[in-house]
């Protein structure tokens, strides 16, 4: 009996310490977090939950260099492609959750703005170029974007000129529906494809069911004056449909293949020269730097919509900072210190927005550009050639996949694109449609409600 | 007879034959962990030929840039640490529940068969919160968790044999004044080596292939296991590295191969015996 | 002596006890209780009934996911034991290379289900490729691709525990049963199959409770694809849990309901079992 008691008492205790725990887990250091970056005086240190795959090597230099500077301890964790909210979640369940974390935008922001801390008036705030890129609940600035990109069609001017065409040859989507099908008739003589493989496997296929979808989003938001809906009607899908044909038609594979292409196939089929065309953005850059600056050019992405002859490259930012309000007012504070001081110091700007040879390490920097002052000239071509279009006058695309309303929509949507590529017919596109339409219906209402 | 022996040749040349299929995906796998990675999916079933081979470009990279053999080490910690912990205390916990018989011991007899059956999923959210909470999330508090949550199993097969364990052996240990715990592990222990092979057996390959609980508790930023990182290269950074990811999978299979090589006889047994208590 | 024994308890259980209570019974309540609430992190957690019950009952793709699973627990079920006392019985049968045969058909066994799941994904997709398809692309193909992969796997370790039960048989029992003018057929179905009962019972038990809770294999081999139509209720369960922000409830209850069923499945089996070593 006595002992029935104490192992009631037992789990009871545990429960309580458990309870406990989430209540003061804010403040609580946890058992394994010693001291071993040496920490410094407040005590402060930074956990950042980096969402963009692409950049971790630079990243983790960088939170070294910050250690080693002012020895607070940093660590970075990059989340593996497509799984940033799945580890987000599991990685804020814990005691030493992220201190900086990422949110794509107003519908990230619904679910995580209680862990927003607000960032108004605080100092890298103030560095902010323009209030445009901070992303507000109401009064309180709960992120801010630190990154501009921009997307379009990455081609290879040598084959394209190979192949007896310019970019001045394509200022809509029947000109480019016309190089690529010449290409693709020509394949076999000319020794390469109009496209690089679609790939839908989990590492590319955000690619189309995101960035190439925004396109049909952004058009339809144009018409109808808004900026955001929980009832798309889906006005440019034909349009989504013709773009997608003419991907997944004129490439170096079998349509039916894509669904287990890679995000490295592609960039491989684009450098060795395999194919012309390759949808991806200034981020892509480090990837096909090796056909030389001057050989790459950038094309927006045409759908076939009236007027799309002054449609530019698709930018801007779908990256916005969050720092954990949960988080303990020490790590809080070291956390601001180090976004301060990677968007003001000089190594910090230099690895965000510099190209070769940027990182101390004398790797590449992340060739970002910076919505914030201390933004350098990029050095990345496919960044300059985004420029020149808005110089040139031509309407950038937003970028309206921040809107999407979820994770799942998006995955629905790939996985009716993938079914299609293997088997165009109209029942499976009418599969795609209802993915986007009544996907969107349902996902708005479940996540709202 | 002669029949027989004729359909007992016939038996051997189907056996081979399936054989040789049976280890032939592995096969495949081994000799694509040679090819260029863009090669891998394009031809799968084709030998790396002067153009395609790249010698063992992807054990390297497999090794520098994922860090496979920290994992490795990591993936035989756990797995030792938590099966010689999970086999020294369950069996203490299954001999004292069958010796003492009360109210207490029958109701923790019968939570560890319950939670035999329970699927991981049930618990995985919650598990992963209190080991967090108590700051349980390395490879050391991960042996504490295994021993949570796989001993229902253990007790359960070490109290099956407990039973079958002659109680005068012990009394007369007892009596010429041994302590419980002498009692145990110069009396009690000793017979059971059989099951402390089959619970160990069973208990290695459970958590040394183990991935979601893992996953989900240990603190990734610092530990992963084998599974973990092979997991994550498969999402992982963007795009995927096929050569890495072939060579990953025959690192994690060759240490099984010779584990299972070197004690075949007693995983084989321990299988048959385990499941005959089970 | 058990008083003698008693005192020792803090040496004997404690560990046990302590690792127990972290490791299941506090996850598993706490894990009841947030089936019955709303939350993102468990500190926000508000109590909301059987809502996230009824959301669960109510999604399409966990109904599906319970056919699939179900259906898939069965065939694979079947394949796997047949296959693996045909095996057996033929490695009883003084074969010549039986003790290879063996090693080579138990050694899937101990690769992990996310190294599994790869390497077939290789093969599977290879073989598609020609064919100008692949495993994502049709549920059908990933069920048996899954069927297949889990035979690979468990094939091994079903014919050891069959060989095992086999081998018990006392050879009088044939014997006798081939003096009496038995041939191979009876001598099968009336005498070795009710013999090998027991064994019978724990494999097929086995491989049931396998099939459902799935999930490492599931996970690497078709990650549910195409459109979570090759997604089993474990996986299912995960993703609803992580992969959809505001839905931590509803994969919390779907858990309950999973274990719920799991439990079933194992007291049915239970009974069965004891009503079959009544009739011995």
């Amino acid at each position: 009996m006595k002992k029935r008691l104490f192992a009631l008492a037992l789990t009871g205790t545990m429960v309580a310490g458990m309870l406990a725990g989430c209540g003061g887990g804010d403040t609580t250091p946890s058992g394994d977090s010693s001291p071993s970056g040496g920490g410094d005086a407040t005590g402060g240190k930074v956990y950042y939950l980096n969402f963009k795959p692409e950049q971790d090597a630079q990243w983790q230099e960088l939170a070294e260099l910050y250690t080693a500077e002012t020895g607070v301890e940093v660590t970075v964790l990059t989340a593996a492609s497509g799984n940033y909210e799945t580890t987000l979640k599991s990685e804020m369940a814990k005691t030493d959750a992220p201190t900086l974390f990422q949110v794509n935008g107003p519908v990230g922001l619904a679910a995580w703005k209680d862990y927003c801390y607000d960032l108004t008036g605080s100092a890298v705030a103030g560095e902010l170029s323009s209030d445009e890129f901070a992303l507000m609940d109401g009064d309180k600035m709960a992120g801010i974007g630190y990154v501009i990109e921009t997307y379009g069609i990455i081609y290879n001017k040598a084959l394209l000129e190979q192949a007896g065409y310019t970019a001045d040859d394509i200022k809509s989507f029947d000109d480019l529906k016309k190089v690529a099908e010449d290409i693709t008739a020509r394949k076999d003589e000319l020794g390469f494809s109009a496209f690089t493989s679609a790939g839908m496997d989990g590492s590319s296929d955000w690619r189309f069911k995101t960035h190439l979808a925004n396109l049909p989003i952004y058009y339809e938001y144009k018409a109808d004056g808004i900026d955001n809906t929980d009832a798309i009607k889906g006005t440019y899908l034909d349009n989504y449909r013709q773009i997608w044909d003419l991907y997944i038609n004129n490439a170096t594979c079998e349509p039916a293949l894509l669904s287990t292409k890679t995000g490295d196939d592609a960039v491989a089929e684009f450098v060795t020269g395999q194919a012309v065309f390759y949808q991806n953005g200034t981020w892509a850059y480090n990837d096909v730097a090796e056909l030389g600056d001057d050989n790459l050019g950038m094309l927006p992405i045409y759908i076939g919509v009236e007027g799309e002859e002054k449609q530019g490259l698709c930018t801007g930012t779908e990256n916005y900072w969050c720092v954990n309000a949960k988080a303990s007012e020490a790590d809080i504070q070291a956390t601001l210190d180090f976004m301060y001081w990677c968007v003001t110091s000089e190594t910090g700007t230099k690895a965000m927005c510099g190209g070769e040879g940027a990182m101390p390490s004398g790797q590449a920097g992340m060739g970002f550009v910076i919505p914030f002052k201390g933004n350098l000239e990029s050095t990345n071509p496919l960044v300059n050639i985004g420029n020149q279009y808005v110089a040139d006058g031509y309407e950038s695309v937003s970028w309206n996949f921040s809107t999407m309303p979820s994770e799942e929509w998006k995955n629905g949507v790939g996985s009716a694109l993938t079914a299609y590529a293997a088997d165009q017919t109209d029942a499976k596109w009418d599969a795609v449609v209802s993915a986007f339409v009544d996907g969107w219906a349902s996902e708005a209402a479940a996540v709202n409600g | 007879m002669i029949r027989k022996k004729r359909l007992n040749r016939l038996g051997t040349g189907l056996f081979t034959f399936i054989s040789i299929f049976y280890v032939l995906p592995v096969v495949v796998v081994l000799f694509n962990s040679f090819k260029k990675k863009s090669y891998i999916n394009l031809e799968p079933f084709k030998l790396p030929n002067e153009t395609t081979f790249t010698g063992v470009d992807n054990y390297t990279t497999a090794i520098n840039q994922y860090d496979f053999l920290k994992a490795v080490g990591w993936t035989v910690f756990i797995t030792v640490g938590s099966v010689l912990v999970i086999l020294i205390c369950t069996s203490m916990c299954a001999w004292f529940i069958t010796r003492v018989k009360n109210r207490v011991t029958k109701g923790i007899y019968i939570l560890c068969v319950f939670s035999m059956v329970v699927p991981f999923q049930m618990v995985m959210f919650t598990l992963s919160l209190v080991t967090d909470r108590l700051g349980l999330g390395t490879p050391w508090g991960l042996i504490i968790i295994y021993l949570g949550f796989g001993a229902g199993l253990a007790v359960f097969m070490f109290c099956g044999f407990v039973k079958s364990i002659p109680i005068e052996i012990e009394e007369a240990a007892m009596i010429d004044g041994c302590s419980p715990i002498r009692t145990f592990f110069s009396v009690v222990l000793p017979i059971m080596k059989p099951t402390y092979i089959s619970v160990g057996i069973l208990e290695t390959m459970w958590i040394w292939n183990d991935f979601l609980l893992p996953y989900l508790t240990l603190d990734i930023k610092k530990y992963k296991t084998i599974s973990i990182v092979i997991q994550y290269m498969k999402g992982s950074y963007g795009r995927v590295d096929m050569g890495a990811i072939m060579a990953a999978l025959i690192m994690a299979v060759i240490p099984v191969v010779i584990f299972y090589l070197s004690c075949q006889k007693h995983i084989i047994k321990g299988v048959a015996a385990g499941a005959v208590k089970g | 002596m058990e008083k003698a024994i008693k005192r020792y308890f803090p040496i004997f259980l404690l560990p046990t006890l302590i690792a127990f209570t972290i490791g299941f019974i506090v996850p598993f309540i706490m894990g009841i209780w947030l089936s019955f609430c709303e939350f993102t992190t468990v500190t926000d957690a508000t109590f909301v009934g059987l809502s996230n019950y009824i959301k669960a009952f109510q999604d399409p793709v966990f109904l599906h996911s319970f056919w699939y699973t179900a259906l898939f627990a069965v065939v694979s079920l079947v394949v796997i034991n047949v296959i693996a006392f045909a095996i057996a019985l033929a490695l009883t049968q003084k074969l010549r290379g039986t003790n290879i045969f063996r090693t080579v058909f138990f050694m899937p066994n101990l690769i992990g289900g996310i190294v599994l799941g790869y390497i077939w994904q290789l093969i599977f997709n290879g073989l598609l490729a020609p064919f100008a398809t692949a495993l994502n692309l049709n549920e059908w193909y990933g069920f048996w691709g899954l069927i297949i992969l889990v035979a690979w796997q468990q094939i091994g370790y079903m014919m050891i525990i069959y060989i095992a039960g086999l081998q018990s048989i006392p050879g009088d029992v044939m014997e006798a049963a081939a003096i009496d003018g038995a041939s191979g057929p009876q001598r099968l179905f009336k005498v070795t199959i009710p013999m090998m009962m027991p064994s019978i019972t724990i494999c097929t038990f086995l491989s049931v409770v396998n099939g459902f809770k799935l999930f490492d294999q599931n996970l690497s081999l078709t990650a549910g694809e195409p459109s979570k139509m090759s997604e089993m209720l474990a996986l299912n369960i995960y993703n609803t849990f992580y992969g959809r922000t505001g839905w931590e409830g509803v994969g919390q209850a779907k858990a309950v309901v999973f274990f719920i069923l799991v439990v079933a499945i194992g007291l049915i089996q239970l009974k069965a079992t004891r009503s079959k070593e009544v009739q011995q």
